[in-house]
Protein backbone atom coordinates (compact mmCIF):
# COMPACT_ATOMS: atom_id res chain seq x y z
CA UNK A 1 0.00 0.00 0.00
CA UNK A 2 2.66 2.31 1.02
CA UNK A 3 4.96 1.70 -1.58
CA UNK A 4 2.28 1.74 -4.45
CA UNK A 5 0.99 5.10 -2.96
CA UNK A 6 5.03 6.79 -2.94
CA UNK A 7 5.42 5.86 -6.30
CA UNK A 8 2.31 7.78 -7.23
CA UNK A 9 3.73 10.79 -5.91
CA UNK A 10 7.01 9.71 -7.26
CA UNK A 11 7.52 12.83 -9.76
CA UNK A 12 7.15 15.36 -6.47
CA UNK A 13 9.25 13.41 -4.77
CA UNK A 14 11.91 13.63 -7.20
CA UNK A 15 11.39 17.70 -7.57
CA UNK A 16 11.87 18.37 -4.15
CA UNK A 17 14.45 15.93 -3.71
CA UNK A 18 16.13 17.70 -6.81
CA UNK A 19 15.45 21.03 -5.05
CA UNK A 20 16.75 20.48 -1.38
CA UNK A 21 19.96 18.46 -2.74
CA UNK A 22 20.79 21.40 -5.32
CA UNK A 23 20.47 23.87 -2.94
CA UNK A 24 23.02 22.63 -0.54
CA UNK A 25 24.92 21.55 -3.06
CA UNK A 26 24.74 25.33 -4.76
CA UNK A 27 25.53 26.50 -1.21
CA UNK A 28 29.12 24.10 -0.25
CA UNK A 29 30.50 24.77 -4.04
CA UNK A 30 30.13 27.44 -6.87
CA UNK A 31 26.93 29.48 -5.28
CA UNK A 32 25.92 31.95 -8.27
CA UNK A 33 28.50 30.96 -10.16
CA UNK A 34 26.05 27.72 -10.68
CA UNK A 35 23.10 29.39 -11.31
CA UNK A 36 23.05 29.45 -15.12
CA UNK A 37 23.75 25.80 -15.33
CA UNK A 38 21.35 25.33 -12.57
CA UNK A 39 18.77 26.99 -14.81
CA UNK A 40 19.32 25.00 -18.02
CA UNK A 41 19.26 21.91 -15.43
CA UNK A 42 16.15 22.67 -13.63
CA UNK A 43 14.59 23.60 -17.19
CA UNK A 44 15.89 20.14 -18.48
CA UNK A 45 14.69 18.36 -15.54
CA UNK A 46 11.37 20.01 -15.90
CA UNK A 47 10.83 19.00 -19.24
CA UNK A 48 12.22 15.23 -18.85
CA UNK A 49 9.04 14.82 -15.83
CA UNK A 50 6.66 16.67 -18.06
CA UNK A 51 7.31 13.57 -20.79
CA UNK A 52 7.51 11.04 -17.59
CA UNK A 53 4.10 12.43 -16.20
CA UNK A 54 2.40 13.09 -19.89
CA UNK A 55 3.29 9.10 -21.09
CA UNK A 56 2.36 7.75 -17.77
CA UNK A 57 -0.73 6.08 -18.77
CA UNK A 58 -4.24 6.61 -18.07
CA UNK A 59 -6.12 5.64 -15.04
CA UNK A 60 -7.29 7.61 -11.85
CA UNK A 61 -4.93 6.03 -9.06
CA UNK A 62 -5.75 8.14 -5.49
CA UNK A 63 -2.59 7.52 -3.25
CA UNK A 64 -2.52 8.19 0.79
CA UNK A 65 -6.58 7.11 0.78
CA UNK A 66 -7.04 9.77 -1.50
CA UNK A 67 -5.68 12.77 -0.08
CA UNK A 68 -4.15 12.68 -3.65
CA UNK A 69 -5.22 12.04 -7.03
CA UNK A 70 -3.29 11.18 -9.52
CA UNK A 71 -5.97 11.25 -12.62
CA UNK A 72 -5.77 12.60 -16.21
CA UNK A 73 -7.12 16.13 -14.96
CA UNK A 74 -3.96 16.63 -12.81
CA UNK A 75 -1.53 15.32 -15.97
CA UNK A 76 -2.67 17.48 -17.94
CA UNK A 77 -2.13 20.46 -15.58
CA UNK A 78 1.27 19.45 -14.14
CA UNK A 79 2.38 18.80 -17.90
CA UNK A 80 1.26 22.35 -18.73
CA UNK A 81 2.71 23.76 -15.47
CA UNK A 82 6.18 21.90 -15.85
CA UNK A 83 6.49 22.90 -19.68
CA UNK A 84 6.12 26.55 -18.80
CA UNK A 85 7.67 26.45 -16.04
CA UNK A 86 10.28 25.31 -18.04
CA UNK A 87 10.33 27.37 -20.81
CA UNK A 88 10.49 30.65 -18.52
CA UNK A 89 13.49 29.78 -16.57
CA UNK A 90 15.00 29.44 -19.93
CA UNK A 91 14.20 32.77 -20.97
CA UNK A 92 14.77 34.43 -17.71
CA UNK A 93 18.33 33.23 -18.02
CA UNK A 94 20.03 35.46 -19.83
CA UNK A 95 17.69 38.92 -18.85
CA UNK A 96 18.55 38.21 -15.20
CA UNK A 97 22.40 37.14 -15.70
CA UNK A 98 23.27 40.86 -17.60
CA UNK A 99 21.42 42.17 -14.42
CA UNK A 100 23.38 40.54 -12.15
CA UNK A 101 19.72 39.18 -10.77
CA UNK A 102 21.13 35.68 -11.60
CA UNK A 103 21.31 33.92 -8.09
CA UNK A 104 21.22 30.50 -7.72
CA UNK A 105 17.97 30.43 -5.51
CA UNK A 106 15.89 31.35 -8.43
CA UNK A 107 15.72 28.44 -9.94
CA UNK A 108 15.58 26.04 -6.52
CA UNK A 109 12.37 28.37 -5.68
CA UNK A 110 10.58 28.29 -9.06
CA UNK A 111 11.08 24.33 -8.24
CA UNK A 112 9.65 24.40 -5.37
CA UNK A 113 6.84 26.69 -6.50
CA UNK A 114 6.54 23.88 -9.09
CA UNK A 115 6.04 20.85 -6.36
CA UNK A 116 3.28 23.43 -4.52
CA UNK A 117 1.24 23.40 -8.25
CA UNK A 118 1.95 19.86 -9.12
CA UNK A 119 0.71 19.17 -4.98
CA UNK A 120 -2.34 21.50 -5.41
CA UNK A 121 -4.00 20.07 -9.21
CA UNK A 122 -3.70 17.02 -7.44
CA UNK A 123 -5.12 17.58 -4.30
CA UNK A 124 -8.02 15.24 -3.09
CA UNK A 125 -7.83 16.52 0.41
CA UNK A 126 -8.27 20.24 2.33
CA UNK A 127 -5.00 19.21 3.68
CA UNK A 128 -2.77 18.87 1.06
CA UNK A 129 -4.71 21.21 -0.45
CA UNK A 130 -3.65 23.64 1.59
CA UNK A 131 0.05 22.60 1.30
CA UNK A 132 0.25 22.69 -1.79
CA UNK A 133 -1.10 26.37 -2.25
CA UNK A 134 1.18 27.35 0.81
CA UNK A 135 4.44 26.19 -0.49
CA UNK A 136 3.64 27.75 -3.97
CA UNK A 137 2.98 31.02 -2.62
CA UNK A 138 5.95 30.98 0.32
CA UNK A 139 8.12 30.19 -3.25
CA UNK A 140 6.28 33.18 -5.26
CA UNK A 141 6.59 35.72 -2.21
CA UNK A 142 10.36 35.54 -2.03
CA UNK A 143 10.85 35.14 -6.10
CA UNK A 144 8.47 38.58 -6.52
CA UNK A 145 11.00 40.50 -3.76
CA UNK A 146 14.05 38.50 -5.65
CA UNK A 147 15.87 42.60 -6.46
CA UNK A 148 16.69 42.98 -2.89
CA UNK A 149 17.82 46.25 -3.57
CA UNK A 150 14.72 47.63 -5.45
CA UNK A 151 12.33 49.21 -3.82
CA UNK A 152 9.59 48.46 -6.75
CA UNK A 153 10.51 44.79 -6.13
CA UNK A 154 10.23 44.56 -2.41
CA UNK A 155 7.38 46.74 -1.94
CA UNK A 156 6.15 43.89 -4.70
CA UNK A 157 6.62 41.27 -2.82
CA UNK A 158 5.10 42.89 0.45
CA UNK A 159 2.16 43.58 -1.12
CA UNK A 160 2.00 40.26 -2.63
CA UNK A 161 2.82 38.77 0.94
CA UNK A 162 0.07 40.73 2.81
CA UNK A 163 -2.86 39.95 0.29
CA UNK A 164 -1.80 36.42 -0.22
CA UNK A 165 -1.79 35.71 3.25
CA UNK A 166 -5.34 37.43 3.41
CA UNK A 167 -6.11 35.28 0.85
CA UNK A 168 -5.12 31.88 2.23
CA UNK A 169 -6.56 32.52 5.55
CA UNK A 170 -10.04 33.11 3.92
CA UNK A 171 -9.43 29.79 1.97
CA UNK A 172 -8.39 28.14 5.19
CA UNK A 173 -11.22 29.66 7.37
CA UNK A 174 -13.84 28.49 4.47
CA UNK A 175 -11.59 24.90 4.90
CA UNK A 176 -12.42 24.85 8.46
CA UNK A 177 -16.20 25.20 8.23
CA UNK A 178 -16.40 22.98 5.46
CA UNK A 179 -14.28 20.22 7.68
CA UNK A 180 -16.61 20.84 10.53
CA UNK A 181 -20.15 21.01 8.51
CA UNK A 182 -18.98 18.09 6.59
CA UNK A 183 -17.24 15.88 9.02
CA UNK A 184 -13.88 15.10 7.03
CA UNK A 185 -10.96 16.92 5.02
CA UNK A 186 -11.42 14.14 2.27
CA UNK A 187 -12.90 15.60 -1.21
CA UNK A 188 -14.47 12.46 -1.21
CA UNK A 189 -16.41 13.00 2.04
CA UNK A 190 -17.15 16.28 1.71
CA UNK A 191 -19.41 15.68 -1.74
CA UNK A 192 -21.88 13.31 0.00
CA UNK A 193 -22.11 16.17 2.52
CA UNK A 194 -22.88 18.76 0.20
CA UNK A 195 -25.54 17.99 -2.17
CA UNK A 196 -27.86 20.41 -4.50
CA UNK A 197 -30.17 22.58 -2.28
CA UNK A 198 -29.13 20.44 0.46
CA UNK A 199 -25.98 22.86 1.97
CA UNK A 200 -26.17 24.21 5.67
CA UNK A 201 -25.15 27.56 6.35
CA UNK A 202 -22.18 26.63 7.62
CA UNK A 203 -21.01 24.39 4.19
CA UNK A 204 -22.42 27.26 2.14
CA UNK A 205 -20.06 29.95 3.74
CA UNK A 206 -17.35 27.64 4.03
CA UNK A 207 -17.93 27.13 0.24
CA UNK A 208 -18.20 30.96 -0.63
CA UNK A 209 -14.88 32.00 1.58
CA UNK A 210 -13.15 28.66 -0.29
CA UNK A 211 -14.03 30.25 -3.57
CA UNK A 212 -12.64 33.93 -3.02
CA UNK A 213 -9.73 32.57 -1.11
CA UNK A 214 -9.16 31.01 -4.84
CA UNK A 215 -10.28 33.93 -6.56
CA UNK A 216 -7.49 35.67 -5.35
CA UNK A 217 -4.85 33.31 -6.36
CA UNK A 218 -6.33 33.70 -10.26
CA UNK A 219 -6.96 37.02 -9.45
CA UNK A 220 -10.40 37.31 -10.17
CA UNK A 221 -12.03 40.75 -9.55
CA UNK A 222 -13.26 41.79 -6.80
CA UNK A 223 -9.83 40.31 -5.44
CA UNK A 224 -7.65 41.49 -8.27
CA UNK A 225 -5.75 44.37 -6.53
CA UNK A 226 -2.33 42.77 -6.07
CA UNK A 227 -1.65 41.84 -9.58
CA UNK A 228 -0.99 45.21 -11.50
CA UNK A 229 1.48 45.71 -8.84
CA UNK A 230 3.05 42.52 -8.22
CA UNK A 231 2.84 42.43 -11.84
CA UNK A 232 4.57 45.81 -12.69
CA UNK A 233 7.17 45.33 -9.76
CA UNK A 234 8.89 41.99 -10.09
CA UNK A 235 11.78 41.40 -12.31
CA UNK A 236 10.43 40.98 -15.74
CA UNK A 237 11.47 37.35 -15.92
CA UNK A 238 9.29 36.66 -12.71
CA UNK A 239 6.39 38.33 -14.18
CA UNK A 240 6.59 36.31 -16.70
CA UNK A 241 6.16 33.40 -14.42
CA UNK A 242 3.34 34.44 -12.27
CA UNK A 243 1.72 35.11 -15.47
CA UNK A 244 1.37 31.04 -16.77
CA UNK A 245 1.82 28.38 -14.24
CA UNK A 246 0.96 29.75 -10.99
CA UNK A 247 -2.18 30.35 -12.84
CA UNK A 248 -2.51 27.05 -14.52
CA UNK A 249 -1.95 25.26 -10.99
CA UNK A 250 -4.89 27.85 -9.46
CA UNK A 251 -7.46 27.29 -11.89
CA UNK A 252 -6.37 23.46 -12.17
CA UNK A 253 -7.13 23.44 -7.84
CA UNK A 254 -10.30 26.01 -8.86
CA UNK A 255 -11.78 23.24 -10.75
CA UNK A 256 -10.26 20.63 -8.52
CA UNK A 257 -12.25 21.54 -5.79
CA UNK A 258 -15.39 22.84 -7.21
CA UNK A 259 -15.86 19.68 -9.28
CA UNK A 260 -14.59 16.75 -6.66
CA UNK A 261 -15.46 18.86 -3.80
CA UNK A 262 -18.63 20.86 -4.26
CA UNK A 263 -19.81 18.23 -7.39
CA UNK A 264 -22.83 17.72 -6.29
CA UNK A 265 -24.21 21.40 -5.89
CA UNK A 266 -23.22 23.06 -8.98
CA UNK A 267 -26.21 25.76 -9.07
CA UNK A 268 -25.29 26.89 -5.67
CA UNK A 269 -21.74 27.96 -6.92
CA UNK A 270 -21.51 27.71 -10.81
CA UNK A 271 -23.42 31.94 -10.57
CA UNK A 272 -21.21 33.02 -8.03
CA UNK A 273 -18.39 32.04 -10.53
CA UNK A 274 -19.93 33.88 -13.22
CA UNK A 275 -20.27 36.63 -11.38
CA UNK A 276 -16.32 36.40 -10.93
CA UNK A 277 -15.98 35.92 -15.06
CA UNK A 278 -18.06 38.65 -15.74
CA UNK A 279 -16.14 41.39 -13.47
CA UNK A 280 -12.97 39.82 -14.79
CA UNK A 281 -13.27 40.42 -18.06
CA UNK A 282 -14.91 43.43 -17.85
CA UNK A 283 -12.59 45.06 -15.53
CA UNK A 284 -9.80 43.63 -16.95
CA UNK A 285 -10.67 45.03 -20.25
CA UNK A 286 -11.66 48.62 -19.12
CA UNK A 287 -8.65 49.25 -16.70
CA UNK A 288 -6.12 48.13 -19.27
CA UNK A 289 -7.07 51.24 -22.14
CA UNK A 290 -5.31 53.72 -19.85
CA UNK A 291 -1.89 51.74 -19.11
CA UNK A 292 1.98 53.16 -20.15
CA UNK A 293 3.42 50.05 -18.89
CA UNK A 294 3.27 46.81 -20.39
CA UNK A 295 3.50 45.20 -17.37
CA UNK A 296 1.02 46.41 -15.92
CA UNK A 297 -1.06 45.90 -19.10
CA UNK A 298 -0.18 42.53 -18.93
CA UNK A 299 -1.47 41.89 -15.39
CA UNK A 300 -5.13 43.62 -16.60
CA UNK A 301 -5.04 41.12 -19.73
CA UNK A 302 -4.52 38.12 -17.24
CA UNK A 303 -6.79 39.70 -15.16
CA UNK A 304 -9.28 39.64 -18.30
CA UNK A 305 -8.17 36.22 -19.67
CA UNK A 306 -8.82 34.55 -16.03
CA UNK A 307 -12.25 36.14 -16.75
CA UNK A 308 -12.68 34.06 -19.99
CA UNK A 309 -11.30 30.75 -18.49
CA UNK A 310 -13.45 31.04 -15.10
CA UNK A 311 -16.87 31.26 -17.81
CA UNK A 312 -15.95 27.98 -18.81
CA UNK A 313 -15.72 26.64 -15.29
CA UNK A 314 -19.48 28.36 -14.59
CA UNK A 315 -20.75 26.43 -16.96
CA UNK A 316 -20.52 23.68 -14.50
CA UNK A 317 -20.02 20.70 -17.30
CA UNK A 318 -17.49 18.78 -18.84
CA UNK A 319 -17.46 20.53 -21.86
CA UNK A 320 -16.45 23.83 -19.74
CA UNK A 321 -13.81 21.93 -18.05
CA UNK A 322 -12.38 20.88 -21.12
CA UNK A 323 -12.52 24.19 -22.89
CA UNK A 324 -11.13 26.08 -19.70
CA UNK A 325 -8.25 23.43 -19.80
CA UNK A 326 -7.59 24.36 -23.24
CA UNK A 327 -8.10 27.94 -22.81
CA UNK A 328 -5.34 27.69 -20.40
CA UNK A 329 -3.05 26.12 -22.87
CA UNK A 330 -3.17 28.35 -25.47
CA UNK A 331 -3.10 31.32 -22.86
CA UNK A 332 0.35 30.10 -21.73
CA UNK A 333 1.54 29.42 -25.38
CA UNK A 334 0.36 33.05 -26.03
CA UNK A 335 1.87 34.64 -22.34
CA UNK A 336 5.24 32.67 -23.08
CA UNK A 337 5.77 34.34 -26.55
CA UNK A 338 4.33 37.91 -25.47
CA UNK A 339 6.49 37.99 -22.25
CA UNK A 340 9.65 36.63 -24.70
CA UNK A 341 8.78 40.20 -26.61
CA UNK A 342 8.58 41.54 -23.42
CA UNK A 343 11.85 40.85 -22.00
CA UNK A 344 14.01 41.85 -24.95
CA UNK A 345 13.14 45.29 -24.68
CA UNK A 346 15.45 47.29 -24.24
CA UNK A 347 17.50 51.08 -24.57
CA UNK A 348 21.60 50.67 -23.80
CA UNK A 349 21.23 47.80 -21.74
CA UNK A 350 18.59 49.18 -19.68
CA UNK A 351 14.78 46.83 -19.00
CA UNK A 352 12.29 49.08 -20.87
CA UNK A 353 8.58 48.88 -20.33
CA UNK A 354 6.82 51.67 -21.42
CA UNK A 355 4.22 51.25 -24.30
CA UNK A 356 5.50 54.34 -25.82
CA UNK A 357 8.81 53.12 -26.77
CA UNK A 358 7.63 50.76 -29.31
CA UNK A 359 6.63 53.57 -31.67
CA UNK A 360 7.11 52.41 -35.60
CA UNK A 361 9.13 49.49 -34.22
CA UNK A 362 8.11 47.76 -37.32
CA UNK A 363 10.45 49.25 -39.36
CA UNK A 364 13.37 48.49 -37.31
CA UNK A 365 12.40 44.85 -36.71
CA UNK A 366 10.03 43.72 -39.21
CA UNK A 367 10.17 40.00 -38.19
CA UNK A 368 9.76 40.72 -34.23
CA UNK A 369 6.79 42.76 -34.81
CA UNK A 370 4.87 40.62 -37.20
CA UNK A 371 5.69 37.92 -34.35
CA UNK A 372 3.79 40.39 -31.83
CA UNK A 373 1.30 41.39 -33.76
CA UNK A 374 0.32 37.99 -34.32
CA UNK A 375 0.09 37.29 -30.46
CA UNK A 376 -1.98 40.58 -29.97
CA UNK A 377 -4.19 39.67 -32.15
CA UNK A 378 -4.89 36.54 -30.61
CA UNK A 379 -4.59 37.49 -27.06
CA UNK A 380 -7.49 39.95 -28.35
CA UNK A 381 -9.36 36.97 -29.82
CA UNK A 382 -8.83 37.93 -33.54
CA UNK A 383 -10.45 34.97 -35.77
CA UNK A 384 -8.57 32.15 -37.48
CA UNK A 385 -5.60 33.01 -34.90
CA UNK A 386 -5.70 30.59 -31.74
CA UNK A 387 -6.97 32.85 -29.21
CA UNK A 388 -10.04 33.06 -30.78
CA UNK A 389 -10.84 29.14 -30.77
CA UNK A 390 -9.91 29.78 -26.91
CA UNK A 391 -12.57 31.90 -26.23
CA UNK A 392 -15.08 30.43 -28.70
CA UNK A 393 -14.60 27.54 -26.70
CA UNK A 394 -15.41 28.52 -23.16
CA UNK A 395 -18.32 30.71 -24.60
CA UNK A 396 -19.44 27.40 -26.63
CA UNK A 397 -19.65 25.64 -23.32
CA UNK A 398 -21.20 28.53 -21.47
CA UNK A 399 -24.47 28.51 -24.28
CA UNK A 400 -24.22 24.99 -23.80
CA UNK A 401 -25.20 24.98 -20.60
CA UNK A 402 -28.01 27.94 -20.74
CA UNK A 403 -25.85 30.41 -19.71
CA UNK A 404 -26.25 32.75 -22.92
CA UNK A 405 -26.11 35.75 -21.19
CA UNK A 406 -22.04 34.64 -20.10
CA UNK A 407 -21.38 34.16 -23.50
CA UNK A 408 -23.04 37.60 -24.89
CA UNK A 409 -21.30 39.32 -21.71
CA UNK A 410 -17.67 37.69 -23.02
CA UNK A 411 -18.03 38.52 -26.46
CA UNK A 412 -18.79 42.79 -25.36
CA UNK A 413 -15.63 42.50 -23.23
CA UNK A 414 -13.78 41.20 -25.69
CA UNK A 415 -14.44 43.61 -28.41
CA UNK A 416 -13.96 45.96 -25.39
CA UNK A 417 -10.43 44.33 -24.97
CA UNK A 418 -9.70 44.35 -28.26
CA UNK A 419 -8.53 48.20 -28.58
CA UNK A 420 -5.62 48.01 -26.07
CA UNK A 421 -4.16 45.14 -27.77
CA UNK A 422 -4.74 46.78 -31.21
CA UNK A 423 -3.23 49.78 -29.82
CA UNK A 424 0.29 48.45 -29.31
CA UNK A 425 -0.01 46.93 -32.88
CA UNK A 426 -0.98 50.69 -33.79
CA UNK A 427 1.97 51.80 -32.15
CA UNK A 428 4.71 49.39 -33.86
CA UNK A 429 3.05 50.36 -37.64
CA UNK A 430 1.86 53.55 -37.64
CA UNK A 431 3.12 55.36 -34.26
CA UNK A 432 5.32 58.24 -33.71
CA UNK A 433 9.53 56.79 -33.77
CA UNK A 434 10.85 58.66 -31.17
CA UNK A 435 14.62 59.87 -30.84
CA UNK A 436 15.49 57.00 -27.85
CA UNK A 437 14.04 54.18 -29.83
CA UNK A 438 14.44 50.29 -28.52
CA UNK A 439 17.61 48.72 -28.83
CA UNK A 440 18.31 46.15 -31.39
CA UNK A 441 17.80 42.41 -29.41
CA UNK A 442 20.65 40.19 -29.14
CA UNK A 443 19.15 37.01 -27.78
CA UNK A 444 18.65 34.46 -29.85
CA UNK A 445 17.08 32.40 -27.07
CA UNK A 446 14.47 34.99 -26.65
CA UNK A 447 13.77 35.58 -30.29
CA UNK A 448 13.12 32.23 -30.44
CA UNK A 449 10.62 31.80 -28.22
CA UNK A 450 8.76 34.50 -30.02
CA UNK A 451 8.94 32.64 -33.31
CA UNK A 452 8.10 29.37 -32.33
CA UNK A 453 5.24 30.78 -29.72
CA UNK A 454 3.92 32.95 -32.94
CA UNK A 455 4.12 29.95 -35.42
CA UNK A 456 2.56 27.69 -33.17
CA UNK A 457 -0.74 30.78 -32.68
CA UNK A 458 -0.93 30.63 -36.81
CA UNK A 459 0.20 26.92 -37.46
CA UNK A 460 -1.92 24.98 -34.92
CA UNK A 461 -5.14 25.58 -36.66
CA UNK A 462 -4.26 23.69 -39.42
CA UNK A 463 -3.76 20.92 -36.52
CA UNK A 464 -0.13 20.01 -37.43
CA UNK A 465 1.25 16.33 -37.04
CA UNK A 466 -2.31 15.77 -34.99
CA UNK A 467 -1.18 18.01 -32.40
CA UNK A 468 -4.28 20.13 -32.13
CA UNK A 469 -6.76 17.29 -31.96
CA UNK A 470 -4.28 15.38 -29.41
CA UNK A 471 -4.48 18.53 -27.45
CA UNK A 472 -8.11 18.31 -27.48
CA UNK A 473 -8.41 14.89 -26.50
CA UNK A 474 -6.36 15.12 -23.56
CA UNK A 475 -8.40 18.01 -22.25
CA UNK A 476 -11.45 15.88 -22.58
CA UNK A 477 -9.92 12.71 -20.88
CA UNK A 478 -8.89 15.38 -18.01
CA UNK A 479 -12.52 16.71 -18.34
CA UNK A 480 -14.08 13.10 -18.28
CA UNK A 481 -12.07 12.20 -15.10
CA UNK A 482 -12.72 15.28 -13.11
CA UNK A 483 -16.51 15.74 -14.07
CA UNK A 484 -18.11 12.47 -13.57
CA UNK B 1 -21.96 24.25 29.85
CA UNK B 2 -19.64 25.73 26.76
CA UNK B 3 -20.05 24.20 23.16
CA UNK B 4 -19.59 23.95 19.82
CA UNK B 5 -20.85 27.55 19.33
CA UNK B 6 -19.19 29.37 22.25
CA UNK B 7 -15.44 28.14 20.24
CA UNK B 8 -16.90 29.00 16.89
CA UNK B 9 -18.07 32.58 17.66
CA UNK B 10 -14.32 33.25 19.62
CA UNK B 11 -13.02 31.44 16.58
CA UNK B 12 -15.03 33.93 13.89
CA UNK B 13 -14.14 37.37 16.28
CA UNK B 14 -10.54 36.96 16.14
CA UNK B 15 -11.04 35.95 12.36
CA UNK B 16 -13.07 39.31 11.84
CA UNK B 17 -10.30 41.27 14.87
CA UNK B 18 -7.81 39.76 12.19
CA UNK B 19 -9.30 41.09 9.01
CA UNK B 20 -10.11 44.54 10.27
CA UNK B 21 -6.42 44.60 11.19
CA UNK B 22 -5.14 43.89 7.81
CA UNK B 23 -7.35 47.11 6.18
CA UNK B 24 -7.96 49.72 9.22
CA UNK B 25 -3.92 49.58 10.29
CA UNK B 26 -1.97 52.65 8.61
CA UNK B 27 0.86 52.55 10.92
CA UNK B 28 2.58 49.33 10.61
CA UNK B 29 3.43 46.38 8.80
CA UNK B 30 4.33 44.40 11.81
CA UNK B 31 0.96 45.08 12.88
CA UNK B 32 -0.29 43.47 9.14
CA UNK B 33 1.65 40.38 10.06
CA UNK B 34 0.57 40.45 13.77
CA UNK B 35 -3.29 40.33 12.24
CA UNK B 36 -2.52 37.66 9.32
CA UNK B 37 -1.23 35.61 12.76
CA UNK B 38 -4.08 36.44 14.62
CA UNK B 39 -6.75 35.15 10.82
CA UNK B 40 -4.43 31.85 11.29
CA UNK B 41 -5.26 31.11 14.92
CA UNK B 42 -8.88 31.92 14.62
CA UNK B 43 -8.90 28.89 12.09
CA UNK B 44 -6.92 26.57 14.36
CA UNK B 45 -9.41 27.06 17.38
CA UNK B 46 -11.86 26.17 14.46
CA UNK B 47 -10.20 23.37 13.86
CA UNK B 48 -9.77 21.76 17.09
CA UNK B 49 -13.23 22.53 18.07
CA UNK B 50 -14.69 21.06 15.48
CA UNK B 51 -12.05 18.33 16.15
CA UNK B 52 -12.90 17.44 19.29
CA UNK B 53 -16.96 18.01 18.53
CA UNK B 54 -17.01 15.07 16.03
CA UNK B 55 -14.64 13.21 17.49
CA UNK B 56 -12.17 13.18 14.49
CA UNK B 57 -8.73 13.41 14.75
CA UNK B 58 -7.82 15.21 11.39
CA UNK B 59 -8.95 18.39 12.71
CA UNK B 60 -6.56 18.84 14.96
CA UNK B 61 -4.03 17.48 12.24
CA UNK B 62 -4.79 20.26 10.44
CA UNK B 63 -3.95 22.30 12.67
CA UNK B 64 -0.46 20.82 12.99
CA UNK B 65 -0.12 22.04 9.31
CA UNK B 66 -1.47 24.88 9.93
CA UNK B 67 0.58 26.34 13.11
CA UNK B 68 3.77 24.96 11.16
CA UNK B 69 2.92 26.80 7.60
CA UNK B 70 2.05 30.21 10.01
CA UNK B 71 5.72 29.78 11.27
CA UNK B 72 7.42 30.04 7.84
CA UNK B 73 4.96 32.24 6.48
CA UNK B 74 5.95 34.68 9.24
CA UNK B 75 9.44 34.46 8.74
CA UNK B 76 9.56 35.03 4.95
CA UNK B 77 7.37 38.12 5.75
CA UNK B 78 9.91 39.37 7.88
CA UNK B 79 12.20 38.59 5.43
CA UNK B 80 10.59 40.58 2.81
CA UNK B 81 9.86 43.28 5.42
CA UNK B 82 13.07 43.55 6.27
CA UNK B 83 14.49 43.70 2.48
CA UNK B 84 11.77 46.89 2.20
CA UNK B 85 13.11 48.27 4.97
CA UNK B 86 16.53 48.70 4.30
CA UNK B 87 15.19 50.05 0.48
CA UNK B 88 12.55 52.57 1.64
CA UNK B 89 13.67 53.43 5.10
CA UNK B 90 10.34 53.52 6.64
CA UNK B 91 7.65 50.44 7.53
CA UNK B 92 4.50 52.50 7.40
CA UNK B 93 1.80 51.30 5.55
CA UNK B 94 1.18 54.40 4.28
CA UNK B 95 5.04 54.35 2.65
CA UNK B 96 3.80 51.21 0.80
CA UNK B 97 3.15 53.11 -2.03
CA UNK B 98 5.56 53.33 -4.70
CA UNK B 99 3.51 52.12 -7.29
CA UNK B 100 -0.07 52.85 -7.55
CA UNK B 101 -2.99 51.47 -9.14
Amino acid sequence: MMSADLNIILPEIILSLYALIALVGAVYTGKDNLAPMLVWVTSGVFVVMAIWIGTSGDGSLPAFYGMFQNDAFARFAKVLILISAAAVLVMSEGYMARRDLLRFEYPMLVTLAVVGMMVMVSAGDLMSLYMGLELQSLALYVVASLRRDSVKSTEAGLKYFVLGALSSGLLLYGASLVYGFAGTTLFSGIILAATEGHLTVGLLIGLVLMISGMAFKVSAVPFHMWTPDVYQGSPTPVTAFFATAPKVAAMGLFARVMFDAFGGAIADWSQVIALLAVLSMFLGSFAAIGQTDIKRLMAYSSIAHMGYALIGLAAGTQLGVQNMLIYMAIYVTMNVGTFAFILSMERDGQPVTEVGALGMYSKKSPGRALAMLVLLFSLAGVPPLLGFFAKYGVMLAAVDAGMVWLAVAGVIASVIGAYYYLRIVFLMYFGDEREDALDKPSSSVLSGFLAVSALVIVVAVFNPLGLTVHLQDSAEAAAVSLVN
Amino acid sequence: MIGLEHYLTVAAALFVIGIFGLFLNRKNVIILLMSIELMLLAVNINLVAFSSYLGDLAGQVFTLFVLTVAAAEAAIGLAILVCFFRNRGTIAVEDVNVMKG
